[in-house]
């Protein structure tokens, strides 16, 4: 039951901040400070989820060398500018070939 | 093949980016499902949320034993992001009533990015509505075959686990690259996510890191 009202409220949380995009007076984001502050949010809040869907397991520092091999063959293939496909499928293949070995 | 007409290569690389975001909808389906959501959640989320960062935030969340208040809060802060690209949409596409809130629906990092590579405001608006369809059917089509797939099989054992990070890390990749402060926030979001891992529930590190947003708050002032 929890994880339906999860479900419905971030569903239509995200639908309504898209929506919120499209009526809000595009002079709000000629303001420099509230343009900078939103465009630098998901950069935090990325570098935060790497690190954490790397190396935690709920509220515990897990280390799974097969998960962090994948991780590393990914983070090489976005270094090198891998489109998007390849970064996926080389991570999965790591991490599912070093726990088969 | 013949490269006369622009629009059919917009079409096709439209197409192209669905495929490659088809094989990270096949890991959050997979994903979610071992988060313990049911399929039927799973594809809800797609359906409607259909912003896939988000998505792998809350079950993420979910999967580490988190509260939903902090799932519902990491997964809104993070898809806050396609209001701003709303934002730079909206003088592009131009659309009123109903074909207002189709366009907002699919404004996600891919339709946006695609939309903004353009030269001209007719090819934006093709290159928007057709990353839209093929992002929209991948991404479905391949989070049911992984939360099917998901229900039947560990999905770690196939190492989709290792998926996750390395697709948040290509989402960063062009903002690490783009600017000093860009990285300097990125890292300081992961510190302080690290730091907290072991001493706060799930779903607080990754809230937390909306601090490291001080460093460009601090820097503003500053003559450069």
């Amino acid at each position: 039951m929890t994880l339906w009202i999860l479900v419905l409220l971030t569903s239509a949380g995200c639908f309504a901040l898209k929506v919120l995009g499209y009526l809000v007076p595009a002079r709000i984001l000629q303001r420099p400070q509230v343009r900078r502050l939103v465009e630098l949010l998901p950069v935090a809040l990325l570098g935060a989820l790497v690190v954490v869907e790397a190396i935690a397991d709920g509220s515990q520092l897990h280390v799974d060398p097969a998960r962090l091999a994948g991780f590393a063959v990914g983070s090489v293939a976005v270094w090198r500018r891998a489109p998007f496909l390849i970064v996926v499928v080389a991570a999965a293949l790591t991490a599912g070939l070093v726990r088969l070995a | 093949m013949p490269r006369d007409n622009p629009e059919a290569g917009v079409r096709r690389d439209a197409v192209g980016v669905g495929l490659a975001v088809g094989a990270y909808g096949f890991a959050f389906g997979a994903a979610s499902v071992s988060a313990g959501l049911s399929a039927w959640q799973t594809c809800v989320l797609s359906l409607v949320a259909f912003t896939g960062g988000t998505q792998f935030a809350v079950v993420g969340v979910v999967a580490g034993g988190g509260a939903a208040g902090a799932a519902l809060a990491s997964g809104l802060l993070l898809g806050s992001r396609n209001m701003l690209y709303g934002m730079r949409m909206a003088p592009l596409l131009r659309v009123r009533g109903l074909r207002r809130l189709l366009a907002a629906w699919g404004t996600i990092d891919e339709t946006t990015a695609m939309a903004q590579a353009q030269q001209t405001p007719a090819l934006a608006r093709v290159a928007y509505w057709w990353t839209f369809g093929g992002v929209y059917v991948f991404w479905n089509l391949a989070t049911l075959l992984g939360a099917l797939a998901g229900s039947i099989v560990d999905p770690t054992r196939y190492g989709l686990d290792a998926v996750v990070p390395s697709a948040f890390l290509a989402l960063l990749g062009p903002r690490l690259r783009s600017s000093k402060l860009d990285r300097r926030i990125a890292i300081a979001g992961a510190v302080i996510a690290g730091l907290l891992i072991p001493i706060t529930p799930a779903g607080v590190p990754v809230l937390a890191a909306s601090a490291a947003l001080l460093l460009a708050v601090r820097t503003r002032g500053r003559p450069s």
